[in-house]
């Protein structure tokens, strides 16, 4: 009796281990009257994009307390394949579209600009992108063949996954190929990293990048908010969320495009690290 | 009487049930380790991921070889063995054989508190201190490097060795040592050649323990080792198993959220395989105590 007891007891017990991770039904959304949002938004795509859609479903939801916006990271080619199967209510892509996925409305939310940082007893101002090429795939590895000292470079940059370094391999077009020196899991550890060491070259959120470090202009232009918007800051990719031409959107969903546009949730945007796209 | 009974018999169930909870956590997450570790293995293949040399895990294909982390984590550790144990062991002689009784009563909290410092602590102060000055002192151009993680976990291993050993040095019945004495031989002769021997099994105990943290410390190292997964070299940037799987955790999927989980499952074995050393040198040194 007693036996049967406690390997009944365990037994339980290793099952309530296993259980518990399920993943959460998610309800289709609805609509409510009299002008009150409920439902659920999904979104479904980029991982760059999860900071930005985290503060904003934030606001949203605080704004809105009936909707319930689900966020699901799967990467940007995904989530235009979730969106045009209405897997996803909005897809989340922070590429633009190619040419053969056709069928599909894009809504550009926000702007990632991506700067370059060095050390600021760094003397190198300007560079083009070739040579961040260069110096991202160790072909240059020492300053004076950029203008600067005669020091080695010290390539650092972000974890492989990361939006940032996602962006900024396949911008300058290195992907998968950077000799990096030090890989780091945060913005402000690269900063950090690159402000303490003289020889180092980092890439950042240009939204992070503070006085601790010198910002390299890119072909001659300085990264800031303006040369961004207008695009002659050429490390730069938009965020967009997709969707499907045609189809019928929530209510909820369509608030959630237009909240993401609107002029009252740009500092949310700017929390993010991003730009808001007008 | 019967109430004792059954106060007993309550209270038994009480402990049966805390035990049955840490036994389901053990067994549980051992399953749940082999279960999630296994497909990627199956998937990249047992000799690639093990021996491959090359690690690019979003790159297309991807590839998914941990033989530098595996390196990486063995030669990190084997430093950090190479100076903290002649440090932690003569430390652990000092304190028990030649200072004064108040002097080791000062020092040993002070040794106790290094255990109680949290990792991030010490990453914190190596990324800080450590890194900069092995960037000046060697001249090489990032100080992220294994050495800057040897000598971290030399210093966290430290108080592992040093207080296990000195309670081995302690516990050596101090008739051997005044034998030894009485023969003649000096307090150094006395100390190297009875009183270390004597509590081998209770020092290599120790030594074991601290090889267990230095392997699993993910925090600390990632802080300064650069994490680039290199095959290691002494002044070059190198990622080690834990750091491996907390780098990419975040943002990963797929295969490589697999292989992740795959690599805590070879860490696994590692630290399964100090426990079952550290198990078989305490018994031993238990038998030998009772003879």
């Amino acid at each position: 009796m007693k036996k049967f007891l406690l390997i009944t007891i365990a037994a339980m017990m290793s099952l309530a281990l296993f259980t518990g991770c399920s993943s959460e039904e998610l309800g289709e959304s609805e609509e409510t009257g009299k002008g009150k949002l409920s439902g659920t938004v999904s979104a479904n795509g980029s991982t760059s994009m999860e900071k930005l859609i985290a503060v904003l479903s934030e606001a949203f939801m605080a704004k809105n307390p009936d909707v319930v916006v689900t966020y699901e990271a799967t990467g940007s080619g995904a989530g235009i394949t979730a969106a045009s199967e209405g897997m996803a209510d909005i897809g989340l892509s922070s590429r633009d579209l190619k040419g053969n996925e056709m069928g599909l409305d894009t809504t550009v939310i926000a702007i990632d600009g991506i700067a370059l940082i060095v050390n600021k007893e760094n003397p190198v101002a300007d560079l083009t992108t070739e040579q961040i090429a260069g110096l991202a795939k160790g072909g240059i590895s020492n300053w004076k063949d950029v203008g600067g000292n005669d020091a080695p470079v010290v390539f650092i940059g972000r974890e492989a996954g990361s939006g940032t370094r996602d962006g900024f391999e396949s911008i300058v077009k290195v992907s998968d190929e950077c000799a990096y020196e030090q890989e780091l899991t945060s913005t402000g550890a690269v900063i950090a990293a690159v402000a303490a060491n003289k020889n180092a070259i980092g890439y950042a959120s240009v939204a992070a990048v503070g006085d601790t470090v010198n910002m390299v202009k890119v072909n001659g232009v300085v990264c800031t908010k303006e040369t961004i918007l207008d695009g002659s800051y050429p490390i730069q990719r938009n965020f967009n969320i997709i969707t499907k031409q045609g189809a019928e959107l929530s209510a909820a969903a369509k608030a959630f495009i237009q909240f993401a546009l609107s002029d009252e949730v740009s500092d949310v945007i700017a929390k993010a690290g991003v730009i808001q796209a007008k | 009487m019967k109430q004792k009974n059954v106060t007993e018999k309550i209270m038994n169930t009480v402990f049966i049930i805390c035990a049955l909870i840490s036994i389901t956590a053990v067994i549980g997450i051992t399953a749940y380790m082999i279960v999630s570790g296994l497909p990627a293995i199956k998937e990249i293949g047992l000799r690639e991921f093990l021996f491959g040399r090359v690690w690019k895990s979003t790159a297309s294909p991807p590839q998914f070889g941990i033989l530098p982390f595996i390196l990486s984590s063995l030669f990190a550790t084997f430093g950090a063995v190479l100076i903290g144990v002649p440090m932690g062991l003569l430390m652990s002689v000092f304190l028990s054989k030649i200072a004064s009784p108040r002097l080791s009563a000062s020092v040993r909290p002070a040794v106790e508190l290094l255990a109680g410092i949290p990792s991030v602590v010490y990453g914190l102060v190596g990324m800080i201190v450590l890194v900069p000055f092995v960037m000046d002192v060697f001249n090489v151009k990032s100080g992220s490097t294994l050495f800057s993680a040897i000598i971290v976990l030399a210093v966290m291993i430290l108080p592992s060795i040093v207080s296990v050993s000195e309670s081995a040095l302690n516990a050596v019945p101090k008739k051997y040592e005044e034998a030894s004495l009485a023969l003649g031989a000096t307090k150094i002769e006395t100390i190297f050649k009875v009183s270390i021997p004597a509590a081998k099994s209770g020092i290599t105990a120790g030594i074991v323990l601290g090889i267990g943290r230095a392997i699993g410390e993910a925090m600390a190292v990632m802080m300064v080792a650069g994490n680039v997964a290199n095959m290691p070299e002494l002044f070059g940037s190198v990622r080690f198993l834990t750091t491996a799987i907390s780098l990419e955790m975040s943002y990963a999927g797929g295969l490589q959220r697999k292989a992740l989980f795959s690599i805590g499952l070879v860490l696994f074995v590692f630290i399964m395989i100090i426990n079952i050393i550290l198990n078989t040198l305490l018994k031993r040194g238990y038998k030998h105590e009772k003879r």
